[in-house]
């Protein structure tokens, strides 16, 4: 294979692999965006929070209980974890972000915020600001695969197609389903919505806990590949905004294409100019802006 | 203003008030009727006759007196209780069609309320426009199209009471023609309707009584037998 089109399809990998993420996290906030109207910048302090949940069901939970050797690895921290960030998630709607409702929405991006920097204080303060490594991968997927133009980390093959299930069950969930229509239907007119018997308070709260919590998987996720600090919400949160502005606010669609697909740009531009990697998302999230100001998914308002 | 008392009315509105924020929108509204029975609300625009349907709805700011569906207190119950509860099927002023939905979406968005909704094939016989746009989004729907799935979504939650509002308004004569048959189908099948209407030549073939409302207040109640000799007085609160 000529060695050019090898790098770029490693490369690819690499940022497919960046992808992952950046689609998981804006399609929670897609989710929270498109029902709530609610811009939730806590969203990278919940992936965190996902983060060090895996790490401490892991490394300290035992010993907090007097179990010394136990250690709850990653496959039940993939289901503890996201439920638990996305039970903190709708502890946050319930009693805080409720209030703000009728409010002009700057009140809630105010508010998640405050939430982001107590949270990182919070981890800062008792895991301190450099990163811990996680060390609970499981067995079966250490090692790496030959995928012919490379050898791959098998755990971060298995992030990419576990990743890929989750977006499309939650598209799937949200345009095909019953419970994807109230949803959209909430998104339109709650107040009707409401007087055909549907509990829309309830169902707000149930769905910022999902949007939540989907950051906490992905925070779970991450925790083998990264390294699990309290600023590793902060760094990304602002490549995720972009990636919701570039596919479109509230579009679900538009999040995951859009996640996946920056994430290729950003693998692939590091073949040809490495220190514009960083930088070329925000170049297209301007360009974009000026062709189609309502992203690439948005429906044109 | 008739007096009449119903032995065991369906529903029972005694004193209602209701408020958008500050403005206070009704003032008192009295009005009952038996279960099977069709009542229209009649007036000009703005005299609180859609207020009527939303604070039954629960969809106003505050709302004070009482309304009893079958005999049951419905002023203190959360809004989302009161349709399964009073299994009431609510038709807006504005239609409320989703247009994020399909045609289809939108007739199972609304839960069931009770035993006996109409089976969607049913629906379909009953208004055959919708048949054929199933996969439509409501976005891409005719007036009449939307007036007709805003009907059959809540024939299919088994809601027995219906509240309509304005259901005829902006529609061609042909459409209003086959809503006036559909509203005669429904009351022989024993549904209880409450109709807010703006076209009385509609309104009055269909009607038992008829509840004349301006400034938030019942000014008239006319029984159906009494329409014909109360046509001076009808004219005089409709004319604008």
């Amino acid at each position: 294979m000529d060695p050019m089109i090898r790098l770029i399809l490693a490369q690819g990998m690499l940022g497919l692999n960046n992808g992952v993420f950046y689609a998981m996290l804006s399609l929670g906030l897609a989710v929270i965006f498109g029902l709530l109207n609610v811009v939730n910048f806590a969203h990278g302090a919940l992936y965190m929070l996902g983060a060090f949940l895996a790490l401490i069901l892991y490394s300290y939970a035992g010993a907090w209980v007097g179990l010394d050797a136990l250690h709850i690895g990653f496959w039940p921290a993939l289901i503890i974890a996201p439920l638990l960030v996305a039970c903190f998630g709708m502890l946050i709607e319930r009693f805080m972000l409720r209030r703000l409702y009728k409010l002009d929405p700057i009140y809630s991006l105010l508010l998640t915020f405050g939430v982001t920097l107590v949270l990182q204080g919070l981890f800062i303060n008792f895991f301190n600001a450099s990163g811990t490594p996680y060390p609970g991968m499981p067995e079966s997927l250490r090692g790496v695969v030959n995928l012919g133009f490379m050898m791959f980390p098998k755990y971060r093959l298995f992030v990419i197609i576990f990743s890929i299930v989750v977006c499309f069950v939650v598209w799937y969930m949200i345009e095909r389903t019953r419970i994807g229509s109230r949803l959209r239907a909430g998104t339109e007119n709650p107040e009707l919505v409401k007087a055909f018997g549907i509990n829309v308070p309830l169902m707000v709260m149930l769905t910022f806990g999902f949007g939540t919590g989907l950051a906490g998987l992905a925070g779970v996720l991450a925790a083998p590949i990264y390294s699990v600090s309290p600023l590793m919400g902060a760094n990304l949160i602002i490549v995720i905004f972009a990636v919701v502005v570039i596919g479109g606010m509230g579009s679900i669609a538009g999040a995951v294409v859009t996640g996946f697909s920056l994430g290729l740009v950003e693998g692939i531009t590091k073949v040809f100019y490495a220190p514009a990697a960083n930088t070329v998302i925000f170049l297209l999230m301007v360009i974009i802006l000026l062709v189609r100001p309502n992203g690439l998914f948005g429906r044109q308002g | 203003m008739s007096t009449t008392t119903l032995t065991k009315p369906m529903l029972k509105i005694e004193n209602l008030h209701a408020w958008y924020g500050e403005s206070h929108v009704l003032h008192g509204i009295n009005l009952e009727l038996a279960e099977g029975q069709l009542i229209t609300l009649l007036g000009r625009n703005g005299a609180g006759r859609s207020t009527t349907l939303r604070s039954i709805m629960g969809m106003v700011d505050r709302r004070t007196g009482s309304i009893a569906i079958n005999g049951e207190e419905f002023i203190t119950k959360p809004a989302h209780r009161i349709t399964p509860d009073g299994r009431i099927g609510f038709c807006p002023e504005e239609r409320g069609i989703f247009g994020s939905l399909t045609v289809e979406e939108n007739l199972m968005l609304p839960p069931a309320v009770g035993p006996d909704g109409m089976p969607i094939e049913e629906l379909f016989e009953m208004f055959p426009n919708l048949a054929n746009v199933r996969k439509r989004m409501g976005t891409r729907l005719s007036g009449g199209e939307q007036q007709m799935l805003a009907i059959a979504r809540i024939l299919r939650t088994g809601a027995r009471l219906l509240l309509l509002d304005e259901i005829t308004e902006g529609l061609a004569p042909v459409i209003v023609k086959t809503l006036g048959r559909v509203i005669r189908d429904l009351k022989s099948r024993g549904y209880t309707i409450v109709l807010v209407e703006q076209n009385f030549r509609f309104a009055a073939p269909l009607a038992d009584r008829h509840y004349v409302i301006e400034h938030g207040e019942v000014v008239d109640t006319i029984e159906s037998g009494d329409v014909e000799s109360s046509m001076d007085r009808l004219n005089h609160y409709l004319s604008v």
